[in-house]
């Protein structure tokens, strides 16, 4: 067991020295300062020459967002069109159907919005060439939205007073040309070299030793599991995600895929305080962050560790901790630290099945994707944390007295309205999604879909309750992970987790920059003696207090009648 | 909107093939100078492929070592686990039979003793491995039916560990196929 508690410290110490360079790196590239990647320059002068695009044309915060939205609803319609007819396109060696109608939908949006729910299975569900065209590319594209809208935010904080926010296509394209696609090269090598496939042979047909038939799926798996982590998408290749020995065959990979998916949301704090000049403030931000992952992760770890006490009245020691849904090469200690980080940074991807983890480390996992701003996903998670910022400054104005200042600029009624309907949305979407699968499971259980609602719970009781509930909180935080014996594949949590998707992705960016952005137009007023320092302990405390209140108000209830309830019945 | 539309369909094509064209095309060249050449690493014996490394694969006599439980019976077209809840009675129910079935093959192992890897469904269904004290529990009933000194399994069965990382890192994991096909090499 110490060798798994040092694997797991070792895998978060390498997390950190590479997050360091990395963010200098990032705040270079845009800055527009010289780099390595400067090779890459051609390329993109000739991407934006062939798009009629105009990189140096700046852009106000509206304009940002406009743009953001165009092109995503272009992925969108090119995502559920491809994935419908993926039978009739090439690269099909498996010879797998078409998605529905409603199926294509979810998928669309679910690896559009970063969040990559799965309500199919890797191996028969998709084709390699949606595998490669739609799902890989929008892996990288979406992760590039998510830091495109963060550097948007950055760029309004560090200003004075402006308008001219940089443009929006220089930013995104950047951030794959530098950042995504150099980085995934480099992760995928030491995949390969670790015996992933990358090929594009199909099924293989095996004899084994003892005269069994069986068939192994295969496919370009590499490149595709490189930028699931680097760009916190989370979307399997295989039905068994990171858990499957083709998608993450040994230690070393998985310390590769747990360094790869926190290591952006890391940097991007640190690159935060450099590109603001504020490096306190960055590092007060990481320190809360940090506090709270471990506040996640201790508890998870040690359920893991400690095995299922239904197995121990069975007269079973478990010295390995608690196996059901857990892989060997991994053990129990380090699939706990990846089911916090997986659900704190908006990844998804698991190395073990929650559905099948204790019901404390399921009570973290729903936590860390309520908050969602641990870290959180690639540029979103410091936009939602932004939010809390905001909420924490205002109440703080309150507190003393005076009209509630931020980065030099006043914070008025419009600004919070915003930052209040955000903060409301979430709970909004998850309880009621939570609430009317209720209903439709108790009023309706005999609906007529492809899986009827009767058979909807792989579980009963308590557990069942909680597999809805992670759901929808799940779709909302764009995490994509799952309670994974739900019996999702039907219109109904294809359709409503859809809108819950799409609601839960471009509100929280559309916010924080519209915030960011109507801030920055308003009179610079410089810092006095009365002004709230936003870059001191008490400050970080303040918003975590915040964090910690709204979440506790919000989710109580729900969490009390899921995985508390367990917690106390097993 | 309209003004941006046109830009996004072209750059949207450009990045399609950037990313999912050149981007794994590239990967694929590369995985050609790579162990299994990017199609999976094999494992051979007498010039005939019996397997992948990295797959579970069932052994159902006792005279060979077992993987861990499987919820898609070893075949890798597809993968998966039980997905069952740690207080789920019909899992329970499971899992004390696995332990009952256990014991009735290895009646040397003290029931506490159990590995519990060995009673739960791995997450895959494709778990290679086994640490060595899972394999160690085996090694009685592997013994008797082989007519093998237990000693000799217990050299087999730590030739075929690999550690952890350098040592400090991770689990010490067997490989449940290999260390079979060197079973079967024991004279």
């Amino acid at each position: 067991m110490t060798t798994e508690i040092s694997g797991v410290i070792a895998t978060y110490g390498i997390t950190l020295l590479l997050a360091w360079p990395l963010s200098r790196y990032i705040v270079k590239v845009f800055r527009g300062e010289r780099t390595w990647s400067d090779f890459m320059a051609p390329l993109e002068r000739l991407f934006f020459k062939i798009s009629g695009i105009n990189p140096k044309e700046e852009m106000d915060w509206k304009q940002h967002m406009k743009a953001l939205l165009t092109i995503n609803l272009v992925w969108f319609v090119y995502a559920f069109f491809a994935l419908m007819f993926q039978d009739k396109l090439p690269l099909n060696p498996d010879g797998n159907p078409g998605q529905s109608a409603d199926l294509a939908f979810n998928t669309a949006i679910s690896f559009v919005v970063n969040c990559n729910l799965q309500h199919y299975s890797g191996e028969t569900g998709v084709t390699y060439f949606t595998q490669l065209f739609v799902l890989a590319f929008l892996q990288f594209v979406s992760a590039a939205t998510g830091i495109a809208a963060l550097i948007v935010v950055f760029k309004a904080m560090k200003e004075k007073t402006t308008t001219r926010l940089g443009n929006f296509w220089d930013i995104f394209l950047k951030t794959i040309t530098r950042i995504l696609l150099p980085l995934s090269i480099v992760i995928a090598l030491i995949f390969i070299f670790n015996g992933m496939p990358a090929s594009f042979a199909g099924k293989d047909t095996v004899v084994t030793m003892q005269g069994d038939t069986i068939n192994v799926s295969r496919g370009p798996v590499a490149g595709f599991v490189a930028i699931k982590h680097l760009g916190t998408n989370g979307g399997g290749f295989f039905g068994a995600n990171s858990a499957h020995p083709l998608e993450n065959p040994n230690y070393v990979t998985w310390m590769t895929e747990m360094v790869a998916q926190v290591v952006i949301p890391i940097a991007m704090v640190f690159a935060l305080g450099m590109f603001i000049q504020r490096k306190k403030f960055a590092y007060v931000i990481f320190g809360i962050m940090t506090i709270g992952m471990i506040g996640l992760l201790i508890p998870s770890m040690q359920a893991e560790i400690a095995g299922n006490p239904a197995i121990a009245h069975m007269g079973i020691q478990q010295a390995t901790g608690a196996m059901e849904g857990k892989e060997v090469r991994f053990g129990a200690a380090a699939t706990g630290y990846w089911s916090t980080v997986t659900t704190i940074i908006s990844t998804g991807s698991v190395c073990g099945w929650h559905d099948s983890t204790m019901p404390m480390t399921g009570l973290m996992q729903l936590l860390g994707m309520m908050l969602n701003c641990l870290y959180g996903g690639c540029g979103v998670g410091i936009l939602n944390y932004y939010i809390y910022i905001i909420i924490a400054v205002f109440i703080s104005g309150l507190m003393v007295g005076r009209t509630p200042e931020f980065m030099g600029h006043k914070l008025e009624a419009r600004e919070v309205k915003i930052a209040a309907i955000i903060t409301l949305l979430s709970p909004f979407l998850i309880l009621a999604g939570t609430a009317l699968s209720s209903w439709v499971l108790t009023h309706h259980p005999d609906a007529n879909w492809a899986v009827k609602p009767t058979a909807w719970l792989n579980n009963p009781g308590y557990h069942g309750f909680s597999e809805m509930l992670y759901e929808y909180t799940s779709a909302n935080a764009n995490n994509g992970s799952g309670f994974e014996g739900l019996g999702d594949g039907n219109v109904f949590w294809n359709v409503s987790t859809g809108f819950v998707l799409i609601l839960g992705r471009f509100l929280p960016i559309i916010g924080p920059v519209a915030i960011a952005g109507l801030m920055a137009s308003k009179k610079y007023i410089p810092e006095s003696a009365g002004t709230l320092k936003t870059d001191s302990l008490t400050f970080g405390v303040m918003t975590f207090a915040v964090i910690v209140i709204l979440t506790a108000l919000s989710y109580f209830p729900a969490l009390a009648l899921g995985p508390i309830a367990e917690y106390f019945s097993l | 909107m309209k003004k941006y539309l046109w830009p996004s369909v072209k750059l949207t094509l450009l990045l399609v093939v950037l990313l999912g064209g050149i981007y794994p095309l590239f990967l694929a060249g590369v995985a050609k100078m790579a162990p299994g050449k990017g199609d999976g690493v094999k494992v051979m014996r007498n010039g005939k492929v019996v397997g992948y490394e990295n797959i579970a694969q069932k052994f159902s006599d006792d005279k060979y070592f077992q993987p861990r439980p499987s919820t898609v019976d070893y075949n890798a077209a597809g993968s998966g686990g039980s997905n069952k809840a740690a207080a789920n009675p019909d899992y329970l129910k499971t899992v004390q039979e696995r332990i009952d079935t256990f014991m009735v093959h290895n009646p040397d192992i003290k029931k506490e003793n159990i590995p519990a890897e060995l009673v739960t469904a791995s997450a895959s269904g494709l778990d290679p491995h086994l640490t060595p004290e899972a394999a160690y529990a085996q090694i009685p009933r592997v013994a008797k039916h082989r007519g093998i000194a237990a000693d000799r399994l217990k050299q087999l069965v730590d030739a075929n560990t690999k550690g952890p990382v350098l040592g400090m890192l991770g689990v010490a994991t067997v490989n449940v196929l290999k260390l079979n096909i060197a079973l079967d090499e024991l004279k």
